[in-house]
Order: C-alpha cells, then structure tokens, then sequence
C-alpha cells in the first residue's frame, strides 16, 4: 500500500491517519521488526522506520539512547532494508526517517533502488531540504518514492510552498521548535503551521514532535491528516524489562494512540 | 572581499556557502530561518562602517590587535635546521588564542539581531572561554556546551567560563568531545532559535558559518602579510598552521592565497599515528560526507557514521573540517599533513626552552609541522607559523605526558 492510498482510507472512515515509528535494529533487527509489526496490527496506519545514525542531531535523548544501542549492536543500513522489506510485507506502508549523511554515503540512486526493491514507500529527510542537495529528489522519483520533507513553525510562506512543492506522499509539519521527544503539550503552532501548509498543497499533512498520550492525538487528529508518535514508543522500549514485554507494550500504546484518532 | 582569490575561480559553485563541492547547508527546516537572518545581518553589517568601526575598536583596545609577529631564532635555529621561523602571535590576544577575533564579530552579530542570549560549543575551552568573555562585555546570557571528557582535560577552562558567568553544560552523548557538544548546541538551538543566537567556533558548519567566522578571522593573515614584508622584505616561502575545525589556519592562510608562492601548510591531529586508526586527521584519512550541516571531508565508516577522532589535543579533536580547507586541498592550494601526539609534544618542549613562550598544544602541530617544512626547505626558508594559543590551559597536560606530574596531579617525585 502506499501512503496515499493509508491516508485517503483514514479520511474516508473520517479520522487521520496514525504514524508510528521506530529505529531499526532495537533492541535487535528482528525485534525491532516484531515491534513495528505489532504496531500495524494494533491500529498504526504507516510506519516509520528509523535508520540509525551517530549524530542524531534534531532527536532527543530518548531517541538517540535506542540509536546509539543500535549503532552498538552492528545494525547496518542493509539490515535497515530488511526491516522495511518484513514490515512493508504486512501491507502497511513503510517509510524510511534518515538523516542524509548515511543515504548519501550509500548513494542516493542505489538507495533508491533498493529501497523500492524492499517495497519501501519512501523517506523522510529531517535535516535535507529540498534546496540542499540535487541529488535525493531525481532518485527517488525514478522509484517513484515518497519524498517526505519537514515545515516548520519558523518556516516562511515561501519556504512552505518550496517544500511542498518537492513532498511527494505527505508533508511531515513540526509541531513546534524543538528536538524530539514527549511533551505534555504540543505546542500552539502546529495548528497554524498545518493551516499555512494546506493552503499551499493537497497533500495529507501529519504533525510530529511530542506526541504521546491519546488525548494529544485526538488533539491534533482536528485539524491534520496525520498523527506521528515516535520517541513515546521508543519508551515503552526502553523501558521493558525484556523483549516481549517491549512488544506488548508498543502495541498497547499504538491502541491507544489509534483510539485517539478515532475521536476527532 | 571576494569568497576566493583568481586562482580558486575555476570550477567554483556559486551557490551561497559552496566551496566547490563543499558547504553548503544540510539543517532541519526549523534552523533555515535563523540561517537567513544571520546571513543577511552579516551581509549587512560587513558593508556597514559603524559596525566595522565598532569591531576594530573592540579589536584594538580589548583584544589587543595588532598582535606581533615573533622571530623565533632560538627555535629555528635548534629545531627547525636553521629556517627563520616567525610566529604570529594569536596567543597575546586577551582569552589567549585566535578565538577572540571571531566572537567579538559574532556577539557584536547577535546584539544587531536582537537577540539576548548566545551559545556555543567548545572542545579545549579556547572558544568557549572567549564567547563567555564575550557575552559578559556585552551583557548576554551565555551557554557553552562541553563534552564531558573534555570538561576533564580542561577543568581550569570550565573555571574561567563560569567565573564569567557563562553555564557550562557537560555533554553526555556520544563520545563527550567536540563533536558531540555540536550536537548539543544545535539542539538548543534549534528549541530557543527565536531568542538565541549560535556563536558557532570554527569555519565548519552551515553556510554562512564557514564564511563569517572565515571573514572574521583573516584579519591574522592580513596583519602577519604585512608584519612579515616589513620585517623580512618579501613574503615567507611557507605558511603553517594546525587544523581541528580550521578557524586559525583559514584566518592565515586567506591573505596568501593569491600568492601561489607561498606554499600553505594545514597540520592535522595524528593522535597515536594514522595507522592505528586513533587519530583526528580528517583531511588526511576522511572522505566526504555531511556532518554539522555542511558538506565536508570526515572521519566516516563505509555506512556514514562519524568514526570517534583522537588527539592530545581537545582542540583539534574533531572527527569534521571546514569545508573550504576541503575544497583548497582538492584543488591543490594548500597541503594537509597529520602530526602526531609525540612529535606535537617534543615541538610543544622545544618551543618552551629555546624562546620561553608555552604554546597550544594545537598550535604545537603546527611548530611540529614548521620543524618538518625545516627540514624539507633548509636554512634559507621563511616560514610563517600561526601560534594560535597560549598553553597555560594545557600546562596539566604537559606536566603528566612529561612526567612532571603524575596522573592524580601530584608533582612527581
């Protein structure tokens, strides 16, 4: 499925539709893919697939504690391609979150190409804009991936209709100025941020950032296409005392979290 | 002021903050906005004359500018096989390094913008001693981030700091050096962009960071190119200076980049020597990748993780280097060579007792570096070397590698 498709069938039962994500490779390449897969079958509607990288500048500490453990434990830019060929095999749209150093050390155009051939729906880049690189947007156009690119609430009207204007798939909107992480609120600009973007585009737009109880979805379920959890589930993993555990403990919130959007 | 001199032009990217391939600006969308701001202030106040007067008098009647070109004929003579060696005197500037020169320009910046607080990262401690300097003649908040290990090797740097009312904050991530407290300061700037600026400490990150502290830092090869025509009658044969980030070497070598006889000499922290992979020479054994928001050669594996770097030196540890220094060693303007821990030290010694001047043990990559150009140019060679720092900050270290004080501190028997 691509994430067109998980968008317009969240809009078509009248919610939006729940992101999810979590790096590959914690606490190991195979549990990380039981994780994100009992994600899916609890209600997540896309999901992310973290590609660990060693200087996760825009991540929080809870983030970059599961990274760095991946990073420890070996897990490769290949075992990430094999995490989004398991998930992308239950029928949910996968896409990749990386930072660009480790896409552009394997190439760009091989990156593409492979992560196609995963089933891989496309990437989103949190520190390349569409301005900054020529090399991204061509290849995975000819993959006919996503390019997801992020807003934010500094971003001016003119940098808003650049980026959208290169997002194919959704526009990935910051909640607020930040790193991520869980916040009790989620920031009174996200609201006038998805505002601005959708005047520029027809794309779905998800807010992330601070996401992580189901009243902070439903919250943001009101006024946007999407709702992206992230660092909440990398706690539940964190936090468990052994694999298992972690799963249930993923799939319990990403329950909730699907309730939340059910209750815009 | 033009980004490069004639012989740069060929095959240039004009694109704002590219050097060739290099720079440019790979930063979440939050930061641009800042980026914007920042350029456009400096443009603005670099064609300004009341902002430059404001600079030069700071430089002046604060730092201390000119600083004085030395003739270290003891050194030359014993060390360097007979060269005349002439150190540029960036350790008498008030903070005791080159680093004042860039803050003052940066804090001068921040007030422009508007903005009432600065951060900044720092390995040894030399920037972030100067930004807290900074911040306290201008009335700032200050925040300086530090690896924790580094806040171990340089403990009377974080003293300074916070006797300048600066707030030190020990990064935890990562390998707890310069690398890492980047990371750090990104991060809080990107939280609190809207009333902080980032006084960023070298010529790396994104544009239009490697071209403002560049710009800002020049001054020392415009005043050494004169000191030394005035003293020697004609320009030196070799420039040298150490490179972490690149700050002081761009700063000397800009004003002779148009003087393709003048060989410029970039020398890189060895660490324990290359070979064992426990080294900070970037340009040396890096390949190009994006770190800290700029195109750049790194310290990488094949899957584009920062590989941990490794130096005696605090200041030069950084697994990064500004992407001009990039761009001139690809088209062949100036030369990088990695100088080891041992030979860094023996020069570090040799300085202290033939010409009674304690140096950086960053710039002491350099003298090691002049020592070898000695050998390479013989006693007829000029060379230029930018003594970037003073080592009163590495004086700890020093004792215990020379066995002076043993690891607690004590003076060895």
């Amino acid at each position: 499925m691509s994430t067109t498709v998980a968008f317009e069938k969240a809009r078509a039962e009248g919610r939006s539709a729940l992101v999810g994500y979590l790096p590959a490779g914690y606490p190991s390449v195979d549990g990380s893919i039981a994780a994100l897969t009992a994600m899916i079958e609890a209600g997540v509607d896309i999901v992310e697939v973290g590609l660990p990288y060693s200087d996760p500048l825009i991540d929080g500490p809870v983030i970059q504690a599961a990274v760095d453990a991946a990073l420890r434990a070996g897990t490769t830019t290949k075992d990430v391609l094999r995490v989004v060929e398991a998930v992308a095999a239950t029928g949910a749209p996968a896409v990749v979150m990386s930072y660009w150093n480790p896409l552009d050390r394997y190439g760009a155009a091989a990156f593409a190409r492979d992560l196609a051939a995963a089933g891989g729906s496309g990437v989103i880049t949190p520190d390349l804009t569409p301005d900054a690189d020529d090399s991204w947007i061509p290849a995975a156009r000819e993959h006919g991936l996503d390019t997801v690119f992020l807003v934010a609430p500094s971003s001016t009207p003119e940098r808003i209709a650049m980026t959208t204007a290169a997002c194919r798939g959704f526009v990935y909107a910051t909640s607020v100025m930040g790193v991520t992480g869980t916040r009790e609120q989620v920031g009174d600009a996200a609201a006038g941020l998805v505002e601005r973007t959708k005047a520029t585009t027809e794309l779905p737009v998800a807010v992330g950032l601070g996401v992580s109880t189901a009243a902070q979805a439903a919250e943001i379920a009101a006024y946007a296409d999407g709702v992206v959890a992230g660092s909440a589930f990398v706690r539940r993993l964190l936090d468990a005392a052994d694999p298992a555990a972690g799963v249930a403990a993923v799939a319990e919130l990403a329950a909730d979290l699907a309730g939340g959007v059910r209750t815009r | 002021m033009p980004d490069h001199g004639h012989v740069l032009a060929a095959g240039h990217d004009d694109r704002p903050g590219r050097f060739g391939p290099y720079g440019g600006r790979y930063v979440p969308e939050a930061l641009i906005a800042a980026l914007d701001e920042l350029d456009r202030e400096y443009t603005a106040a670099r064609q300004d004359p009341a902002f430059q007067a404001e600079l030069t008098h700071l430089l002046t009647t604060y730092t201390g500018r000119p600083t004085p070109v030395t003739e270290a004929a003891r050194f030359g003579e014993q060390a360097a096989h007979g060269a005349r060696i002439l150190l540029k005197r960036e350790d008498l500037n008030h903070t005791g390094s080159h680093k004042i020169n860039n803050v003052l320009g940066q804090a001068l910046l921040t007030k422009r913008i508007g903005k009432q607080r600065v951060i900044a990262e720092t390995g040894a401690g030399q920037h972030g001693v100067a930004t807290a300097t900074a911040a306290a003649l201008m009335g700032l908040d200050c925040v300086i981030y530090m690896g924790e290990e580094d806040t171990r090797r340089q403990a009377l740097n974080v003293a300074r700091m916070e006797l300048l009312g600066a707030t030190v904050v020990p990064v935890k991530t990562g390998s707890r050096t310069l690398k890492d407290a980047i990371n750090e300061a990104l991060r809080d700037w990107v939280t609190n962009v809207a009333t902080t600026n980032y006084v960023f400490g070298t010529v790396a990150g994104p544009h239009p960071f490697p071209t403002l502290v560049r710009d800002l830092q020049r001054i020392i090869g415009v005043e050494a190119r004169e000191q030394v025509l005035e003293l020697t009658g004609k320009l030196p044969d070799a420039v040298a200076a150490c490179v972490g980030g690149g700050s002081n070497a761009i700063g000397i070598f800009h004003a002779f980049i148009d003087d393709a006889d003048v060989a410029l000499y970039g020398f890189e922290a060895g660490g324990d020597g290359v070979s064992t992979g426990r080294h900070a020479a970037t340009i040396t054994a890096g390949t190009p990748g994006v770190l800290h928001g700029a195109r750049s050669y790194l310290l990488q594996d094949e899957m584009g993780q920062t590989i941990e770097s490794h130096s005696i030196s605090a200041g030069l540890d950084y697994p990064g280097v500004g992407p001009e220094h990039s761009w001139l060693k690809d088209i062949g303007r100036a030369t990088y060579e990695p100088v080891d821990d041992a030979d860094a030290m023996e020069a570090f010694r040799l300085l202290c007792r033939t010409e009674g001047i304690i140096p950086a043990i960053e710039s002491s990559h350099a003298l090691a570096g002049a020592r070898r150009l000695g050998e390479r140019l013989g006693p007829d060679a000029t060379i230029l070397v930018n003594l970037s720092g003073r080592g009163d900050k590495d004086v700890d270290t020093a004792a215990k590698w020379f066995g002076i004080m043993d690891e607690s501190g004590e003076v060895a028997p």
